[in-house]
């Protein structure tokens, strides 16, 4: 589905991801760890087309395409959705015609008839449930005026209406309370198929005690410096960062 | 004593020379006002960018034109010009003269409307080359008379229409609402085609105590087109006066719009949107003198400028010594969609009051990358991301027309020109 070859990407003049691979295969769950400044939402912005960065070497496929040929817009339609660690507010735009017109461009590419607005409706009522979200917040402008948690469930609300086939989660699990990740981590796992795969990006074991990976990757200093089964998270939590560093130091002096 | 022989032409005498020997609407009731009007054309001219009511606002191109004051006779078709579902009564100028064939009212409802010979007395006080022109060279008056007490439901649609290249129009319309009375007026300004003409209309309006008046002026000439619009309103006391300017289209637009608040406990609110482009031109200059206690003026003007359009915003406030307990709020907001595209801001307030709530502010920014780049990662384009955005920052001031039908038509002029989120 998605295949990273030795990505190197900087913003400005700060080279931030040095040479990072990764191979995600349909259906599969990966968690990207590390420490703070690791690049971890640099390689989730890289992944969505957020301008500012710059890939100097390295290429990303995704299903058989150059997605860094692609504009954000294109990559969304094709299928890559990214659920913002700070999903931002919108005042003035509602929820519904934004989420209406995102749905409307995904089915378009897609060659299907646009859904009517009963169906739409109905598929609103369907999707908000997955997470909780209430039906009022679905009516006001995007983000504006919810708190923390909501903006999340908001991500993963606009994720199930979507239907991406590779969702990246850019530490969705910050700032949440129990409540909240386990309301969002429902919703995620709802949306778990054999055809769509995720990429889980956070800093805490926490969240993967409920949306379980199947691999669970290390990223620091712009690099992927360990990966293991679902086992690995659990060990990084008791042990912290600081052995990965030193084994990585270790490695590269 | 002879008279000394003036051998240089004034600017304003030689703009006049092609009409100059048409008769002024106003001659037969207010032959004084003619005079005046003439009298000032002798000494004024047209201003230049070093006044600073005009720094940013070249008039040269409307004084080196022959234009001409044309009554014409053809047809004109008015059907696209009807706001659907407004169910207004229906007065129809082209260029400037008013229409009782293409009009669609009755006086015998609760209000009056009457044109030309009547003693409701104009009285602007000729301060620059426009107003005096207008006097001096009327087209049509019109004025509009409701009568104490009387609530009309049902809003009047002035409808001034341009039908004729080099076109001059200089309507004056005069609003008089009495004690407790209530009026909605709906003002549009169209041109059949994208043809130069000149539309320099008066407004007179005295709201008197208790009475609400209400106005949209709808503004959607064409790239070639020129309009002034003086709009004059006194408002007494306990009055309220809602003014919506809504710029859709014009090549050069300038609204002068001075409101006085003549009484205590008196609410103005002042809401205007323009969105020009291409080399389009768009000047909203506003007074509000408060001048006694207790009273609100709210006033909210958001502007969205591509290409090379530039616009203008003036706002000025007074609070003056006896205006205690004030509540005067001004604000201006633009975005601008292009390099080129340019805005002059400057909101003014002065304040010889101490117990008063004022503020005023402006912003001028481009759209917020941030927001875009979240609708684009969720499929939207480029360009409907960019107009979601829009459609989402003029709303707020379009929301605030409290006429759905003017609302749903603004909507769709807009929409229809690109320049909104369907």
């Amino acid at each position: 589905m998605l295949s990273i070859k030795n990505i190197h990407a900087r913003i400005e003049e700060k080279e931030i991801l040095r040479g990072l691979s990764l191979d995600i295969k349909p259906g599969e769950v990966h968690a990207i760890m590390g420490p703070n400044g690791s690049g971890k939402s640099t390689l989730a912005s890289v992944l969505a087309g957020k301008e500012e960065y710059e890939v100097t070497e390295g290429s990303v496929q995704f299903l058989q395409k150059d997605l860094l040929e692609m504009a954000p817009e294109e990559r969304a339609r094709e299928g890559v959705f990214l659920a913002f660690q700070y999903p931002v507010e919108i005042p003035g735009v509602s929820n519904m015609n934004f989420l209406k017109a995102a749905v409307g461009e995904i089915r378009k590419h897609q060659g299907l008839e646009p859904l009517s607005a009963k169906e739409f409706l109905k598929l609103v009522a369907e999707k908000s449930k997955l997470v909780e979200l209430d039906g009022q917040l679905t009516n006001r402008a995007v983000n504006e005026g919810f708190s923390g948690g909501e903006k999340k469930r908001n991500e993963i609300f606009q994720m199930a209406m979507l239907e991406p086939k590779l969702a990246i989660l850019d530490e969705t699990d910050s700032g949440l309370d129990i409540d909240a990740l386990r309301i969002v981590a429902n919703g995620v796992n709802a949306l778990r198929s054999p055809d769509r795969s995720f990429l889980v990006i956070t800093h805490y074991q926490r969240l993967l005690d409920y949306i379980v990976p199947d691999f669970v990757h290390v990223l620091y200093k712009g690099r992927i410096v360990k990966s293991g089964p679902k086992e690995l998270a659990l060990e990084l939590e008791e042990k912290g960062y600081d052995w990965i560093k030193e084994e990585f130091e270790t490695a590269y002096s | 004593m002879e008279a000394t022989l003036n051998t240089t032409v004034s600017a304003a005498e030689k703009f006049i020379s092609s009409f100059s020997n048409f008769k002024s609407a106003l001659l037969q009731s207010q032959p004084a006002m003619v005079e005046r009007a003439l009298a000032a054309l002798h000494t004024q001219d047209f201003p230049t960018t070093r006044v600073e009511d005009w720094k940013y606002t070249r008039t040269a191109r409307i004084a080196h034109e022959n234009w001409s004051i044309i009554n014409a006779a053809a047809k004109v078709d008015i059907t696209p010009y009807v706001i659907p579902g407004l169910n207004a009564e229906l007065i129809v100028f082209v260029n400037g003269f008013l229409r009782d064939d293409l009009s669609a009212y009755s006086n015998a409802l609760d209000v009056s409307i009457k044109a030309d010979k009547t003693h409701e007395a104009i009285d602007f006080p000729c301060a620059n080359i426009f107003q005096s022109l207008n006097a001096a060279y009327s087209t049509s008056v019109l004025h509009i008379h409701i009568a104490k007490n009387k609530v009309r439901t049902a809003p009047l649609h002035i409808l001034h229409i341009m039908a004729d290249e080099m076109a001059m129009a200089q309507p004056i319309i005069t609003i008089h609402a009495e004690k407790s009375a209530e009026l909605e007026v709906v003002e549009s300004f169209v041109c059949v085609k994208d043809q130069k003409s000149f539309c320099n209309r008066l407004l007179n309006v005295h709201v008197d105590e208790n009475a609400i008046v209400s106005l949209h002026k709808i503004q959607a000439e064409g790239d070639h087109s020129f309009m002034m619009n003086e709009d004059s309103i006194h408002i007494e006391k306990n009055g309220r006066f809602n003014i919506n300017t809504l710029t859709i289209d014009g090549g050069w637009v300038r609204n002068n719009l001075n409101i006085s608040l003549d009484g205590e406990n008196i609410e103005t609110h002042l809401n205007g949107i323009f969105l020009p482009r291409r080399k389009q031109f768009v000047d909203n200059h506003s007074k509000v003198d408060h001048r006694f206690p207790n009273c609100n003026s709210n006033e909210l003007y958001k502007g969205i400028l591509n290409d090379n359009s530039v616009g203008v915003f003036n706002g000025k406030v007074y609070v003056q010594p006896d205006a205690q307990k004030t509540n005067a709020f001004q604000s201006n907001k633009n975005v601008l969609l292009s390099n080129e595209a340019q805005m002059n801001t400057k909101p003014e307030l002065e304040i010889y009051a101490d117990d008063v709530k004022c503020s005023h502010g402006t912003t001028t920014g481009q759209m917020d990358d941030s927001a875009l780049f979240y609708l684009k990662s969720r499929g939207l384009s480029d360009e409907s991301a960019r107009k979601l955005l829009s459609t989402a920052f003029v709303n707020d001031v379009i929301s605030k027309v409290d006429n759905e039908a003017v609302r749903e038509y603004v909507i769709t002029e807009l929409v229809k020109r690109d320049l909104l989120f369907v």
